[in-house]
């Protein structure tokens, strides 16, 4: 059904044309019809004649445009960030992007019925083939799985993944089980055999809680939690070895913040001190891991109101290489990137701008 | 010429800092709850010996560690269960003011909600008579059936004319984030009493250790409990407890402290974006906090560099005013009073976390 | 005098240690698989009295998550506070070897020579590390020495400047 291309060369020496990469804008399904070309028959009837009409929760408020940029809820009943058109105007040719990741975070982890799961994310990867990477080559996508059916998951990834437009697999943030346990072995294994990145997004639909205390009241809560959540699923990873079964392996964490990096690698490392017996095939300390394999998104930025602790919370991070642009299109925040892109140095705005993303997904 | 000592060490370094207020002191169980036997009814009793003890299960990790071997009575009891070998091994030459107990007890756990009350009468009574009463330098956080706010009340209300009772004990892990309705009731009864509410680490209702699932290891339990409370923080805020229960003050205990900053600049960020979800709150989510919580030092902040513990008392700002020594004495992981920090602070900042901040809290001087 | 005697021979059984005190300082003199190894009684991180740890049956490691196997030729004292592991032989932490060490003394039986206090040891030990030599000298009076000037001080890095 798709085309399997090889990537082209990468030719690091090269000085690169690509500037601006945004390493996190959102491809939203308008409804469940615009999938129907890509559905077989049997769930397009389903759909038609039932109540059932796919994974139509969704990781922000339903019906919210406080969440959404000013400007994107203007296409009728279409959610905003379900335009291609718009995208293109809004972003790329707004902020001179040479290269834009798209996340699609339609909640496939939402369907508990497998077969749905698997024809689901199929058709959502084909439409992202065909109605996005295909109509602009600034387009890159990541692969839309079944989190939570790990085998079929990997199946999906090796049927797309040569496709030239897909640079990662998208993973939700909330899970059943933490994305470094080994329940989740074929998912990283199909990661590493499509060189592909992992890339961590707010949200998952996995039925559990999305605190360790429980269900939460407001969205505010779920909001603020997924960096938490996101914490927890850092800690698995490095805990579990994935980056020591694959070391090529790579993760791009969207969405969740940065500014609690620093502190959250203090306790980590110190915790490995203490209990390295336990893991021995964890070597280094955690924070080497992070430096070496995990990417984090810039929006939200999440800053203080002191430039001072901003910078010394990037400092924190030990690295250059960590930190990627992000506009997060076409949700709302309420700090530009302007603000992290002004205050650091010269090199690291251009690490952050175009460098970290282009090494991260080899574009040249 | 040769000399052989037999337990060199223990009070290594100079005794130069202030005598110290313990925040985090654990008077163990020697038995678990067979040592409540004695201070339960006949009906409780013979609940024990028939049906034992009944928590949701999982969430308990291999470890490879043990309590403090140090910290281990000569009688042979369980490490910390001894109130005479705790003064002997920690309180004196640790030079202790003042030690706040924190039970580990099976109570909070409880599926059966009214044994887990009958079991947190008999731990408070089995604090006042094991710990308050023969050691006065000692304070203690009264046991509640933490999901049976009603019974919890009761038992607040039990406890509250005896003043070595400073403050009403939670899980790490409650069943329901902290500030849902639920628990409103002992909030209301904390304010009544002047009683603060701490939140020690671990422990849990029965959901996942982590908002995407249980993990394998002991040491992602060990992390975890950072992101638990956060979560219990942002939900308290979130749903305004700070603002129906203005004098309520919120002790998190062996939890960190690392991540309070960078926690009330996203929960800023996100005020500005979602107020119109939260109109009853009238202050940005960090004013709360710097209202209202207040934190414990161990497991004490290790930053890559020692500067960056000068960012973060920094970035603490006027929080600096609620951060308190505790040891966690005598769990493996606690903190040498006269070794724990990775800077040497200022006399002034030493007064203040070994002993004023605590003083203040409590009502200790 | 650098050279300290602190047992007699056969006092320490093999996987025992004794702990000893010399000019102020208090060290760990251990036994372990016929070998002595000497090291300051006071953890870098927390300056708990780290001789008192446990000693493993050897050094844990894996190759590949799930697996673990132990060295037994690495000996391993583990801090008898947070666990912090410690390679008897050069002091170094597990952790962080080059950045965090206890100091490590010389062992000798009285009557050792010079040139034979590596003996069998060259397959495990670091060059840097030295090690116990067991060399029977009298019948009725062998005695265990440490050196504590001989070698350069590597001391723990003290907790400001980590």
């Amino acid at each position: 059904m798709i085309e399997t291309a090889s990537r082209p060369p990468s030719d690091a020496s090269a000085p690169s044309t690509i500037k601006l990469v945004d390493a996190d804008v959102h491809a939203v399904v308008p409804s469940t019809e615009a999938l129907f070309p890509y559905l077989s028959g049997h769930w397009r009837e389903h759909v038609q004649a039932t109540m059932f009409k796919g994974p139509v929760e969704n990781s922000y408020p339903r019906f919210a445009p406080t969440t959404w940029r000013p400007g994107t809820e203007t296409s009728g009943s279409a959610p905003a960030g379900s335009d291609l058109g718009a995208l293109q105007r809004d972003v790329l040719d707004a902020d001179g992007v040479d290269v834009a990741i798209l996340c699609c975070t339609y909640q496939i982890d939402s369907l508990h019925n497998p077969d749905a799961a698997v024809a689901f994310s199929q058709a959502t990867n084909d439409w992202l083939v065909a109605e996005w990477l295909d109509r602009d080559p600034r387009l890159r996508a990541g692969i839309v799985v079944p989190i939570q059916l790990p085998e079929l998951a990997a199946r999906e990834i090796d049927r797309v993944g040569g496709h030239p437009g897909f640079v990662q697999v998208a993973l939700p943030a909330r899970t059943t089980f933490p994305l470094g346990n080994r329940i989740h072995a074929p998912i990283w294994e199909a990661i590493a055999r499509n060189h592909l990145v992992g890339a961590i997004h707010f949200g998952g639909a996995p039925g559990t809680p999305p605190t360790p205390s429980g269900w939460s009241s407001y969205y505010f809560e779920e909001y603020v939690g997924m960096a938490h959540v996101v914490q927890s699923q850092v800690v698995s990873l490095i805990t579990e070895g994935v980056f020591d079964l694959h070391p090529d392996v790579r993760v791009a964490v969207l969405e969740s913040g940065f500014t609690w990096i620093g502190p959250f690698l203090w306790r980590f490392d110190k915790e490995w001190r203490n209990l390295r017996r336990l893991v021995p095939w964890v070597r280094r300390a955690p924070s080497e891991y992070v430096r070496d394999h995990l990417r984090f998104t810039i929006q939200p930025l999440d800053a203080p109101a002191s430039d001072a602790h901003f910078l010394e919370a990037i400092d924190q991070i030990g690295s250059d290489n960590v930190l990627m642009y992000a506009s997060d299109y076409p949700h709302r925040h309420v700090s530009s990137p302007a603000r992290l892109l002004d205050l650091v140095t010269p090199g690291l705005a251009e690490r952050i701008r175009s460098g970290n993303a282009r090494d991260l997904y080899g574009l040249h | 010429m040769v000399a052989t000592a037999e337990r060199p060490g223990t009070t290594a370094a100079p005794l130069v800092r202030p005598a110290l207020i313990d925040c985090d002191l654990h008077n163990e169980l020697h038995g678990d709850v067979w040592a409540l036997v004695p201070y339960l009814s006949e009906r409780w009793r013979r609940h024990v010996k028939t049906m034992g003890t009944r928590s949701p299960s999982g969430g308990f990790y291999p470890r490879f560690m043990d309590h403090r071997a140090d910290a281990r009575p000569p009688s042979g009891r369980r490490a910390g269960s001894d109130v005479a070998f705790t003064r002997e091994n920690y309180l004196d030459p640790c030079r202790v003011a003042y030690g706040i107990l924190i039970p580990l007890s099976p109570a909070a756990g409880q599926q059966n909600l009214e044994f887990g009350a009958a079991l947190a009468t008999a731990c408070n009574d089995w604090q006042v008579a094991e710990w308050l009463d023969p050691e006065p330098r000692l304070r203690a956080s009264i046991v509640i059936p933490v999901e049976a706010p009603d019974l919890a009340v009761a038992e607040i209300r039990r406890r509250a004319t005896d003043r070595r009772f400073v403050q009403v004990q939670f899980t790490g892990r409650p069943h329901e984030p902290m500030g849902r309705r639920k628990y409103w009731p002992i909030y209301e009864a904390c304010e009544e009493f002047g009683l603060h509410v701490i939140s020690h680490a671990f422990g849990s209702y029965g959901n996942p250790l982590t908002g995407a699932g249980w993990p394998s290891f002991y040491l992602e339990d060990h992390v975890g409990p950072a992101q638990a409370m956060q979560a219990n923080l942002v939900s308290m805020v979130t749903e305004g407890v700070f603002e129906r229960f203005p004098s309520l003050q919120v002790v998190s205990v062996e939890n960190g402290m690392g991540w309070l900053p960078s926690l009330g600049w996203r929960m800023d960020a996100a005020w500005s974006l979602l107020r119109e979800e939260v109109p009853h709150l009238s202050m940005p989510p960090s004013a709360y906090l710097e209202r209202h919580v207040w934190v414990t030092t161990q497991p004490m902040e290790e930053p890559h560099h020692p500067h960056q513990f000068v960012q973060l008392l920094e970035q603490l700002g006027p929080l600096v005013d609620h951060v308190l020594f505790a040891s966690d004495y005598p769990h493996w992981d606690a903190d040498q009073p006269d070794a724990a920090f990775p800077i040497h602070l200022t006399p002034e900042l030493e007064r203040k976390v070994y002993f004023e901040n605590a003083a203040r809290l409590y009502g200790l001087g | 005098m650098p050279r300290h005697v602190v047992a007699r021979e056969g006092e320490i059984p093999d996987g025992g240690r004794k702990i000893v005190e010399v000019d102020g300082r208090s060290i760990g003199i251990f036994r372990v698989a016929g070998d002595y190894y000497a090291l300051l009684n006071r953890c870098p991180h927390q300056a708990a009295p780290l001789c008192e740890g446990r000693l493993w049956s050897g050094m844990t490691v894996s190759d590949r998550p799930g697996a673990y196997a132990n060295r037994a030729d690495v000996p391993i004292v583990s801090c008898i506070w947070h666990g912090w592991e410690f390679d008897l032989r050069t002091g170094q932490s597990l952790c962080e070897p080059q950045r965090l060490r206890v100091r490590t003394y010389d062992v000798f039986l009285e009557g050792e020579m010079d040139g034979q206090s590596e003996a069998g040891h060259e397959a495990v030990a670091p060059e840097q590390s030295l090690v116990a030599t067991t060399f029977p000298v009298e019948s009725d009076g062998q005695w265990i020495v440490i050196d504590v000037d001989r070698r350069p001080a590597i001391s723990g890095t003290p907790r400001r400047d980590r």
